[in-house]
């Protein structure tokens, strides 16, 4: 019989621990997928952040280590040093790099490291239970902001494509989403794209990926999906940032 | 082996630290260490080596923890303040049984302090100034060759542990100059090389294994094993890693303990006090963790005050207590803010104890 699926090498053989209808799993696919295909499984090397996503190491099927919380992008930069030639990422939430972290993102960026970050935005504290992030929107529920974010109070959400954009280091910046099959498979795109500017030594790469988290946003997974198309989407718009020069 | 060459400590230290195998700083400009970094930009590329200036202490002990997880030999240093800052990545270091080499040029604190010597960092070094149960080798040195002596078998240690080692200078020893001997370089570690000498870090090399370097450990059970592992580990350290230098222990009136500056200082003040007929000993410290507890045994009957000498308001007298247990009367001279004592001070304040002791 002619096999028409085979599930990826590049994920462990084992079930996540992220809650059902998380996007995390979609995440970890379609970039463990896009190493697999490009035959990079053997050379990779991820960094895990602290959040949900800190066990990423168990089903990612590459060397990894964790990071403190903020500062893989400190760590990639360098593991890149030690091994200039392999595929070095990060894998980051939003708690992790735009609030805590955002120092060392910024700088990685700015110094044009040859590392791809892939930045995982659900505008929610996952792991601690659903507290207000950096990317929550204006009048979006958290367990710190249980009427809704207010800009009096808590100050404005943080678009991170567009802010690492003003920055003349990095190589490419890339917002998409995780919410339909077809923002899936562009996602997975630039997952790749990520990846070959990494591999042709042209600087630092940037992916945010815009996802979900039904159980702190108190909504089912298919509820969830269509609250990021009319909510994320008009605030935090998908599409390039930054795109190599074509010399 | 080269000719004695005069040379500033901030630099010995960076060159020692290259010779032993060292090819990767990460660091941020803080007085009174910051020649280092300097000397580092200049000189570690000629040694095949890559020196970044990390955006904070955050980044450079991060940056440190990536190094040595991807299996590189790195090196950081600081100064208190910073040194404060990197707590929370030593503690991961130790952890994930990370290895790397810390230098601390201690200031006068708390808070921004002063930039002249002190020793107040000394409970921050040997009690973990991190979250949770972790130990790291901490070395005091006495003068810049020891130092250079200290810092050129410290990769080797650090990589023979799986563990952070720190050395523990001030800012007087970084400044100031002495003749040195520098040792042969040591081959480096290639990159090439890291898979099959270090299995366990995570290089990307299709090695059949797969590495995972982390400390996160959810279930109680399984954390509770890797921590009684590296008390395990500990254990051994307390066992090879002590060293210390004593002086006339045996016969004398009265006892110091000191490392680094201060033993220097009391070095001084035990001369005048022979000429003045007052018998000193001195215990010194080289290694602060391990600390070398046994060597108060060797105090002989004619002792009647052990002295800790100290640039801080007492913490290493603490341990000076656990190592007298009760056997002499324990004092403590002492100066803070960046503040040294002459020997003079330091007699004076001894024949005050002697009195009150006797």
């Amino acid at each position: 019989m002619k096999a028409v699926f085979k599930q990826t090498q590049g994920m462990l053989p084992v079930s996540t621990s992220y809650c059902p209808g998380c996007t995390h799993g979609v995440a970890h696919r379609i970039i463990m997928e896009t190493l697999d295909e490009m035959g990079l499984l053997g050379k990779a090397i991820g960094v895990a952040p602290i959040g949900c996503s800190v066990v990423a190491h168990q089903f990612m099927n590459v060397d990894m280590c964790e990071s403190a919380h903020g500062r893989a992008p400190a760590v990639a930069t360098a593991i890149r040093r030690v091994h200039p030639d392999r595929i070095v990422y990060t894998y980051q939430g939003d708690g992790d790099l735009a609030s805590i972290g955002m120092a060392e993102i910024v700088h990685a960026a700015a110094r044009g490291e040859k590392f791809s970050t892939f930045f995982i935005n659900n505008g929610i504290y996952g792991m601690t239970g659903g507290q207000m992030a950096p990317t929550t929107l204006i009048g979006q529920r958290a367990t710190t902001c249980v009427d809704g974010r207010t800009r009096e109070q808590a100050g404005m959400p943080l678009k991170i494509c567009e802010l690492l954009a003003t920055l003349d280091g990095p190589a490419y910046i890339e917002r998409v989403a995780l919410n339909s099959p077809a923002h899936i498979r562009k996602a997975k795109k630039a997952v790749r794209r990520a990846f070959e500017i990494q591999q042709e030594g042209k600087g630092f790469t940037f992916v945010e990926l815009l996802s979900t988290c039904p159980t702190n946003w108190g909504l089912t997974p298919p509820k969830a999906m269509e609250w990021l198309e009319e909510n994320m989407i008009p605030y935090y718009p998908l599409g390039v940032f930054r795109e190599p020069e074509v010399k | 082996m080269s000719e004695k060459v005069l040379m500033k400590g901030n630099e010995a230290f960076a060159e020692a630290v290259i010779r032993g195998g060292v090819r990767f700083y990460f660091g941020y400009p803080i007085t009174p260490q910051s020649e280092i970094p300097e000397f580092m930009s200049r000189e570690l590329p000629k040694w095949g080596g890559k020196f970044l200036q990390a955006e904070s202490e955050l980044g450079a002990i991060n940056m440190a923890y990536g190094c040595g997880a991807a299996g590189g030999n790195g090196f950081i240093s600081s100064s208190s303040p910073g040194i404060a800052l990197m707590q929370e990545g030593m503690s991961f270091l130790c952890s994930a049984e990370v290895p790397v080499v810390l230098l601390n040029a201690s200031r006068g604190g708390p808070g921004i302090g002063s930039i002249q010597p002190g020793q107040a960092d000394y409970n921050q070094v040997t009690r973990g100034g991190g979250n949770g149960d972790y130990k790291m080798p901490v070395f005091a040195p006495a003068s810049i060759q020891e130092a250079i002596d200290i810092l050129y078998d410290a990769p080797a240690l650090a990589d023979q542990w799986r563990n952070p080692v720190m050395v523990l200078v001030d800012g007087l020893m970084g400044q100031m100059m002495e003749p040195v001997l520098m040792p042969e370089p040591k081959k480096p570690l290639e990159s090439a090389d890291i898979p099959t000498v270090k299995p366990w870090a995570i290089s990307g090399s299709e090695k059949g294994t797969r590495s995972v370097v982390k400390s996160l450990r959810l279930q109680p059970e399984v954390l509770e094993e890797h921590v009684e592992h590296l008390f395990e580990k500990y254990g051994r350290m307390e066992k090879e890693l002590v060293r210390v230098e004593t002086e006339n222990v045996e016969n004398a009136e009265v006892v110091f303990v000191a490392f680094g500056t201060m033993a220097r200082l009391v070095k001084e003040a035990m001369e005048i006090l022979e000429s003045q007929g007052v018998k000193a000993g001195m215990i010194r410290p080289i290694s602060l963790w391990p600390y070398p507890y046994e060597a108060f045994d060797k105090i002989g009957k004619n002792c009647k005050a052990v002295i800790s000498a100290e640039l801080s308001m007492g913490q290493m007298v603490q341990d000076v207590k656990l190592g007298v247990e009760g056997r002499w009367p324990v004092r403590l001279i002492h100066r803070v803010g960046g503040m040294l004592p002459t020997s003079l001070d330091i007699v004076e304040k001894t024949r005050k104890i002697l009195e009150e002791v006797r």
